[in-house]
């Protein structure tokens, strides 16, 4: 099916793809399109106007800021996965986008659009959630930070405003001694995950995010469990679901594997990453 | 009401043109339809087979994926733009005959594209890395065997044209070769 007609904007600035945002309740902004394309396509969105942001100026910036690394709202996945300096200063970051789809989606799709269309299954709302990071927004009242717990409400909801654009996202860096290990389980490499877990483990605190495990990107603290309740503690805690993908029984199971699997190796890599700090 | 037209400049395989397009209207449409390029396949049009990919500014990229509108004022490549300026076959071209690379042909386009960016990137790939380069392309008929070995064949083939074959793209577009 083709996508219904809409209005479409270019927009040279992003105070003007805010103030077009505000001009139109029907409006939507338009990023790498890898999410939103082929919901226009299949006619479950129906905008009645695009604001692209892809020619706005400045956008596609990575950098590395005293407490993190800060990733601008057109760096697109790969660009990101390529950054060296994401790599040392939160390797979590690139374990993650790895597993963002394959490489042609990542050469178009933006990690920051990844992160404000807060799907469940995606691996990067849960890598915000967990570090503790946060978007940078700006919008008709002015610019404001959203913690990554203010972020998401619901499935493919975030707390954006209407005319709000998300300018860029704060990944915090990796503190000296703790450890990050990421795992899904999907059934075609390149796929969204069935299941998928990410934990960060810093000296006794242990915490480990969930995606397409529940409806929202979800993190449950682990710390003081012994190693062979890991599984059983997390899942006390999370309502595994049901979908056409996979029963909430297999998902409860995979979330068990997954949860022994990725405290042991952020356990390992906080011993190696001790190491070399001590170097 | 009549829909709105835009007025924009797509340059594809190094030539200009200029067209009038609804904003809805997918790259892969306006290459096949409005300009006739009928080498981009359409197989599922939502980003998950690889048969559209195109290069956008030398980058793989799903043309079912991307609005003709936003794709204006950018470079882009077709596999129509893959052979050799006296209109042999390209290198990736190539081997796909030799390895029969193709059955139905269907997919090709896609797998073209994506591998003469891949080995312009990673000109001599590990088997694993050449499995890698086409793992988000989906065939109905060859089973990828061949693909990949066409793909290590393209490699060899690329080496022995030396530098002078292994130029960026046909558009020659500033795409940074990496070391
Ligand atoms: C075949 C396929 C497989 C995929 N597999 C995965 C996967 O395994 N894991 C995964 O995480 N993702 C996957 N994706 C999705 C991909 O990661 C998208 O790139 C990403 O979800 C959205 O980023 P985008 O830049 O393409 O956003 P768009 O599609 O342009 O936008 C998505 C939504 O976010 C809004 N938005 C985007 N940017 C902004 C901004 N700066 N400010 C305000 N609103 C904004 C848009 O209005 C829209 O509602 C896949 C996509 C495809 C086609
Ligand atoms: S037609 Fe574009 S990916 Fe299938
Ligand atoms: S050759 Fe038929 S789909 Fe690939």
């Amino acid at each position: 099916m083709k996508p219904a007609p809409f209005d479409y904007v270019r927009a040279a600035s992003v105070a003007e793809a805010v103030s077009a945002l505000a001009g139109d309740p029907g409006a939507k902004v338009l990023a790498g399109g890898q999410s939103l394309v082929p919901l226009l396509s299949m006619r479950l969105a129906a905008p009645s106007l695009l604001v692209d942001i892809n020619e706005v100026p400045g956008l596609a910036d990575v950098t590395v800021e005293e407490t993190g690394v800060r990733v601008g709202a057109l760096a697109r996945h790969a660009a990101v996965l390529d950054s060296d300096d994401v790599r040392r200063v939160q390797p979590l970051v690139s374990l993650a986008l790895a597993h963002v789809a394959h490489a042609t989606i990542r050469n178009r799709g933006t990690t920051v659009g990844s992160l404000v269309h807060a799907d469940a299954a995606a691996e990067m709302p849960v890598v915000l959630r967990l570090l503790g990071g946060s978007v940078e927004v700006e919008g008709s009242a002015g610019r404001r930070t959203i913690a990554a717990d203010d972020l998401y409400l619901g499935p493919l909801e975030s707390s954006l405003a209407h005319d709000e654009v998300a300018v860029s996202a704060l990944f915090p860096a990796l503190a000296p001694g703790a450890g990050v290990a990421f795992d899904e389980i999907a059934r075609r490499h390149g796929d969204y995950a069935m299941a998928g877990a990410a934990a960060l483990v810093d000296g006794d605190a242990v915490r480990v995010g969930y995606l397409s495990v529940s409806d929202v990107p979800t993190v449950v603290d682990l710390t003081g469990v012994p190693d062979d309740e890991l599984g059983e503690a997390a899942l006390a805690r999370l309502e595994p679901m049901d979908d056409i993908h996979a029963t909430a029984t297999y998902r409860a199971q995979l979330v068990r594997v997954l949860t022994a699997r990725v405290v042991a190796a952020a356990r390992s890599h906080a011993a190696a990453h001790d190491q070399q700090e001590a170097r | 009401m009549t829909e709105q037209l835009h007025e924009i400049r797509l340059t594809v395989n190094g030539a200009a043109h200029e067209l009038r397009v609804p904003a809805r209207r997918l790259l892969s449409d306006a290459l096949r339809h409005d300009l006739g390029l009928t080498g981009t396949h359409v197989g599922c049009e939502h980003g998950v087979c690889g048969a559209c990919t195109v290069l956008l500014d030398g980058a793989p990229t799903r043309a079912c994926l991307v609005l003709a509108v936003t794709a204006a004022d950018h470079e882009i490549t077709t596999v129509e733009g893959l052979t050799e300026p006296d209109g042999s076959l390209g290198p990736v071209q190539q081997a796909f005959a030799e390895c029969h690379g193709l059955q139905c042909g269907f997919c090709t386009p896609g797998f073209l594209t994506t591998i003469h960016a891949g080995l312009r990137d990673n000109p001599s790939p590990t088997h694993e890395e050449a499995r890698e380069m086409v793992a988000g392309n989906l065939c109905r008929c060859t089973g990828y065997q061949n693909i990949v070995k066409a793909v290590e064949r393209a490699a060899a083939l690329r080496q022995a044209q030396g530098p002078a074959g292994q130029a960026q793209g046909p558009a020659g577009q500033g795409q940074v070769e990496r070391s």
